[in-house]
C-alpha cells in the first residue's frame, strides 16, 4: 500500500525540485550579478563625487594663478616728490599717486585728459592698488625720480575676468561690465604688448584685501604655520606621553578604562565644541588674546590629541613583547625598556599619526571661528600672540564674498590648501611604507 | 624681571645643576662609575629636576595668584559710584583700568606725569601708543592704574625673591644629598611616571573642561530664559537688534534648529549609507586586492578633505545645480537648501561608513561564509543572509558614528544650509541647524551677559550631549561586536 503511493511522490518531487532549482538558478545568478553591480556602482559613485569635487575646484581656481598686468610707462616728475626742491621720504610717501596713475594710463591709451567721463572710464582699467604699487616702486628706487619708468601695475578685476574669458565680449554692451570703448583700449594695450596675463605672485605674497586682484593668502599661511607649530610642540609630546602611559604602564582598572572611553569619545566630539571650550577657557578664563595663533593652536592641540594618541597606541602595540622582554632580561628598568627600545621602534607609526593629526588640524575651520578668527587681519602675525588668521578661515571669508573674482581666489586658496594636505598625507604614507617593520 | 627672562634663567640653572650633579657623582667615586647606584646621567637628571621643579611650581603659582590679587586691588580702588553699578559694567571699568595700566608702562616719565596730573587726553595718548581704550579715561581710573602698577612691581620683586630663596634651598639640599648611594634612577623614573600620568589625564581634563565651561554659561542662560522656552519652543527669534537693552528676552525655541539638524543628517545618511555599505561589501567580498588597494585609499581621501572645501563645493556647484535642475522640473529649489547640505554631507561621510563597515565585514569569521557557500548559496546570498546579519551590530555602530559626525558638522551647513530656522519637512527649502546658530550667535560680540550670546552655550551643550550619547553607544556596540568574534 505504501509502496504504491511512494514511488510517484519522490519522483515527481525530485523532478519539481530539480526543475525549480534550474529555473530559480537563473534568477539567483541574476541577483548575484545585480548585487555585484550595486557594489561597483557604489564605489564608482564615491569616486565620481571625488572627481567632481576636484574638477569643480580646479576648473574654477586654476585661473587665479595668472593675473593681468599692465606695463605702464609712468612719468615720475621730480616736482611731485620734493618739498622745496628736496626729495624727501615724506614727500615720496605723500605724493599724489592717483594723479600720476591717471596721467600715465590716459597718456598710454591716448585718451583726452580734459574729458572727465573718458578719464573715469580709462581709470577703470587699472586696479586701485596701482597707486600703492607705484609708491612702493618709487620708495625702492628713488633714483628713478625725474625719469619715465615702465612699471607693471595690476589691471582692474573686470579686465582680468575679460582676459580669462569670464566676461564675454559678445554680450550686449549694456549688460557687459566693460563698454566698447574700454574694449578698444584693452585691445590696443594688448597689441602694444603692454597688457598680458602673468604668473600671479600676489596670491602668495599678499594678505587679504577688499580688492580681489591684490589679495592673497600669505598672511593666512603665516597664521596657519604658527598654529601648526604650537600644535606640534604641544600635541606630539603630550600625546606620546599619554599613549606610553596607557599602553605600557597603566594597570587595567576602571580609571584607565574611563580614560580610554574618553579618548575615543573625544575623537568624535564635533570640532565646534572645541571652539566653545577654547572661547570659554583660553580667552575668557585665561585671558589670552582673541583671534591669536596661540589660542587657535591650543584649541587645535586638544582636537588633535585623540588622533595622535590613538595612532601612537596602535604603533606601540605593534612592537612585539619580545623586544620588551629582551631589554628587561638584560637588566634594563621598565622605563629604559620603553624609552630606549619600544619607542624608537614605534617612531614611524607615531610620525604617521602626528602628520595625519596635523593635516586634520590644518583644514579645521569651525573652532577657529569661535575664537574670533573672523576679523580682517592683513598684517603678518609676528608672534603667536598677535592677531592671526588661518587658510581655511580665509577660504570661508572669501567664500562669503559676492564678487566673481573672489570665487576664483577662493578656489585657488582651496587648491593650495589641498596641495599642502596631499603632501602631508603622502609624506605619512611614505614614512609608513619606508620605515614600518612587520614582525 | 619678565616671565620669559625668568624662565630662561630657570633653564640655565637646570642645565648647570645637571652638569654639576653628573660630574660630582663621578668625582665622589673617583671615576669608578660602578660604585654609583645609578648611571651618572641619572644623577645629573635628578639634580636638574630637583632645581627645576620647585622653581616652575613657584612660577605657576604666581601666574595664577598674581592676577587674582591685582584684580582685588583694582576692585578695592573703585569709588562708590562704580561699586553701585551692575557687575558687568563694573567688570568693563576694571578691565579698562588694566588696559590703562598696560598702556602707562609704554609712556616715558614726562608723559606719565602729565597723565597722572590729568593734563593730557589719556585715551588719545594711549591710542597713539597702540593701546585702544573702550571709553574715556577718568581720574580715578588713572589712580587705580597707578596703584595696580605699583603692586604689580611689588609682586614681581617678591617673586624674584621667593625664586632665589627656593633655588638656594634646593641647591643646598642637592649638595647635601648627592651621594653615590642616592637612588637617582628610581627617583627620576618616578618623576617621568608622574609626567606620563599627567599627560594622560589631559584627556579627562578636556572633557571636564568642555562640560564645565558650557555648563556654567548654560546655567546663566537658564536663569534668564525659562527651560520650556528653550526645549519646547517652536520659534527661534533671539531679537539681535535689542542686544544689551535688557528689555527683550526673545524666543529661543530649540525645536526648529534640532529639526534642521535631523533633516540634514537624515538626507546625508540616505546618501552615505547605501553607497558606503555597498562599497564596503564589494571591497570586502568581491574586489581583488589591487582594486581594494586603490579604491579604499581613494575613498578615504573624501574623509581627509577639509569640511570648508565641501561647504564651498556645496555653495558654488551643488546648490546652483539643484536649483537649475529643479527649475527644469518646475520645482522651486532655493539656492541654499537642506537637500544641498545633506547630499554634500553624505558624500563627506561615505568613507566613515565604508571603511568601518569594511573592517567589520572582514572580521566576520571565514567558517560562517564557508558553511553557507558549502550548502550551495551564492555569494550574494551568503552575504545577505549570513555575513550581514552577523556584522549588523558593527555596521549599526558605524552608521551611528557617521550620524554623530553629521550632527556636529558645521562648515557645510554654515555655507550651504541657510540661516533662517524653518520647521518644514520639505528638503528643498532652506533650514538651519544647531551648529549654524552657535556660529552666528558667538561670532562677533563676546560679552557673555546677554541671553543672545549665552544661548550658544546651551546649544553647544545640547549638541555635545547628543553626540556623546551616539558616540558612546556606537563605540559600545562596535567594541562588544569585536569581542564577540575575537
Amino acid at each position: 500500500m505504501t509502496d504504491s503511493t511512494q514511488p510517484s511522490r519522490p519522483t515527481s518531487g525530485r523532478k519539481t525540485i530539480g526543475e525549480a532549482m534550474k529555473s530559480s538558478l537563473k534568477s539567483r545568478y541574476a541577483a548575484e550579478k545585480r548585487f555585484q553591480a550595486y557594489g561597483i556602482i557604489a564605489i564608482a559613485l564615491g569616486l565620481i563625487f571625488l572627481g567632481l569635487l576636484f574638477y569643480s575646484i580646479i576648473s574654477r581656481g586654476y585661473t587665479a594663478f595668472e593675473q593681468t598686468i599692465i606695463d605702464l610707462p609712468v612719468d615720475l616728475p621730480r616736482a611731485e616728490f620734493s618739498v622745496d626742491g628736496q626729495v624727501t621720504d615724506e614727500a615720496i610717501s605723500k605724493a599724489n599717486y592717483s594723479k600720476i596713475v591717471r596721467e600715465a594710463i590716459v597718456k598710454t591709451v591716448g585718451a583726452d585728459l580734459s574729458n572727465r567721463g573718458e578719464v573715469r572710464k580709462v581709470l577703470e582699467l587699472v586696479s586701485r592698488e596701482a597707486s600703492n604699487q607705484i609708491r612702493n616702486f618709487v620708495a625702492e628706487n628713488p633714483d628713478a625720480i625725474g625719469t619715465t619708468q615702465i612699471i607693471p601695475v595690476l589691471a582692474r578685476g573686470d579686465v582680468d575676468s575679460l582676459m580669462k574669458g569670464q566676461i564675454r565680449r559678445d554680450v550686449d554692451e549694456s549688460r557687459r561690465q566693460l563698454d566698447d570703448q574700454q574694449l578698444v583700449w584693452i585691445d590696443q594695450l594688448i597689441e602694444e604688448g603692454r597688457l598680458e596675463k602673468r604668473f600671479n605672485t600676489f596670491i602668495f605674497t599678499e594678505g587679504p584685501s577688499s580688492r580681489a586682484e591684490s589679495s592673497g593668502i600669505a598672511v593666512a599661511v603665516m597664521g596657519s604655520a604658527f598654529m601648526m607649530g604650537v600644535v606640534l610642540l604641544l600635541a606630539l609630546p603630550i600625546g606620546v606621553a599619554a599613549s606610553i602611559y596607557l599602553e605600557e604602564f597603566a594597570p587595567k582598572n576602571r580609571w584607565t578604562d574611563l580614560i580610554e572611553v574618553n579618548i575615543n569619545n573625544l575623537a568624535a566630539v564635533p570640532s565646534i565644541v572645541y571652539g566653545i571650550l577654547g572661547l570659554a577657557v583660553f580667552i575668557n578664563y585665561a585671558g589670552l588674546p582673541r583671534s591669536s595663533a596661540i589660542v587657535g593652536g591650543l584649541v587645535l592641540t586638544l582636537m588633535t590629541l585623540p588622533t595622535i594618541i590613538i595612532a601612537t597606541r596602535a604603533a606601540l602595540r605593534a612592537v612585539p613583547p619580545s623586544i620588551r622582554e629582551a631589554a628587561l632580561g638584560v637588566g634594563a628598568s621598565k622605563n629604559q625598556a620603553v624609552f630606549h627600545h619600544v619607542l624608537p621602534l614605534a617612531a614611524p607609526g607615531v610620525m604617521t599619526g602626528t602628520i595625519i593629526g596635523l593635516a586634520q588640524a590644518l583644514g579645521e575651520t569651525a573652532p577657529l571661528l569661535m575664537i574670533g578668527m573672523v576679523a580682517f587681519v592683513n598684517d603678518f602675525p609676528t608672534s603667536p600672540w598677535s592677531p592671526a588668521t588661518a587658510v581655511p578661515v580665509q577660504i570661508f571669508l572669501w567664500a562669503n564674498s559676492a564678487e566673481r573674482a573672489f570665487v576664483e581666489r577662493t578656489s585657488a586658496a582651496i587648491i593650495i590648501l589641498l596641495v599642502f594636505l596631499i603632501c602631508m598625507n603622502a609624506l605619512a604614507v611614505f614614512l609608513r611604507r619606508r620605515f614600518e617593520q612587520r614582525w | 624681571m619678565t616671565t620669559g627672562l625668568l624662565l630662561s634663567v630657570i633653564i640655565v640653572l637646570m642645565v648647570a645643576a645637571f652638569l654639576y650633579s653628573r660630574t660630582r657623582a663621578v668625582q665622589l667615586v673617583a671615576g669608578n662609575v660602578k660604585k654609583l647606584h645609578s648611571r651618572p646621567t641619572y644623577h645629573g637628571s635628578f639634580g636638574a629636576l630637583l632645581i627645576g621643579f620647585p622653581l616652575v611650581v613657584v612660577m605657576l603659582f604666581w601666574m595664577i595668584a598674581e592676577p587674582i590679587y591685582l584684580n582685588n586691588i583694582v576692585h578695592g580702588q573703585m569709588p562708590d559710584t562704580v561699586n553701585a553699578l551692575t557687575d558687568s559694567e563694573r567688570g568693563l571699568i576694571e578691565s579698562q583700568v588694566r588696559s590703562i595700566a598696560n598702556g602707562l608702562t609704554l609712556l616715558d616719565a614726562p608723559e606719565r606725569r602729565q597723565v597722572s596730573e590729568g593734563l593730557v587726553d589719556t585715551r588719545a595718548l594711549l591710542a597713539e601708543k597702540g593701546v585702544p581704550l573702550g571709553s574715556d579715561v577718568q581720574r580715578y581710573m588713572v589712580a587705580a592704574a597707578d596703584t595696580y602698577l605699583e603692586r604689580q612691581g611689588l609682586s614681581r620683586t617678591l617673586r624674584v625673591g621667593v625664586l632665589v630663596l627656593v633655588a638656594l634651598l634646593a641647591g643646598f639640599y642637592l649638595v647635601r644629598n648627592l651621594t653615590p648611594e642616592l637612588r637617582a634612577r628610581n627617583l627620576v623614573e618616578l618623576a617621568v611616571r608622574i609626567a606620563l600620568i599627567t599627560a594622560s589625564s589631559i584627556a579627562i581634563l578636556t572633557t571636564i573642561g568642555i562640560v564645565l565651561s558650557m555648563l556654567s554659561e548654560t546655567i546663566r542662560f537658564f536663569n534668564m530664559v525659562p527651560l520650556s522656552n528653550f526645549f519646547l519652543g517652536t520659534v527661534w527669534d533671539p531679537r539681535f537688534a535689542n542686544v544689551g537693552s535688557g528689555t527683550e528676552v526673545g524666543q529661543y525655541g530649540l525645536i526648529p534648529l534640532l529639526w534642521g539638524t535631523v533633516l540634514i543628517s537624515l538626507i546625508a545618511l540616505m546618501v552615505a549609507v547605501p553607497i558606503g555599505l555597498f562599497a564596503a561589501i564589494y571591497m570586502a567580498e568581491y574586489a581583488s586586492n589591487r582594486v581594494r588597494n586603490t579604491a579604499k585609499p581613494l575613498l578615504e581621501i573624501l574623509a581627509g578633505i577639509p569640511t570648508i572645501v565641501y561647504g564651498f563645493f556645496a555653495l558654488v556647484t551643488v546648490g546652483p545645480f539643484f536649483r537649475d535642475f529643479g527649475a527644469t522640473l518646475g520645482l522651486d529649489v532655493s539656492a541654499r537648501s537642506a537637500l544641498t547640505a545633506g547630499v554634500v554631507m553624505g558624500i563627506m561621510i561615505i568613507p566613515f561608513i565604508s571603511s568601518l563597515s569594511d573592517d567589520i565585514i572582514t572580521s566576520v569569521p571565514r567558517a560562517m561564509r564557508e558553511g553557507s557557500l558549502g550548502l550551495g548559496a551564492t555569494k550574494s546570498e551568503t552575504i545577505r543572509r549570513v555575513v550581514l546579519p552577523a556584522a549588523l551590530p558593527g555596521i549599526v555602530g558605524a552608521i551611528l558614528l557617521a550620524a554623530s559626525r553629521a550632527i556636529g558638522e558645521t562648515m557645510i551647513v554654515v555655507l550651504a544650509a541657510g540661516v533662517a530656522p524653518n520647521l518644514t519637512a520639505n528638503p528643498l527649502e532652506a533650514v538651519t541647524t544647531v551648529t549654524v546658530k552657535i556660529v552666528s550667535q558667538l561670532t562677533g560680540d563676546t560679552e557673555f551677559t546677554s541671553p543672545q550670546t549665552l544661548v550658544a552655550f546651551a546649544l553647544g551643550l545640547t549638541l555635545f550631549t547628543m553626540t556623546l550619547i551616539l558616540n558612546i553607544y556606537a563605540l559600545y556596540i562596535v567594541r562588544k561586536y569585536r569581542e564577540q568574534y575575537d
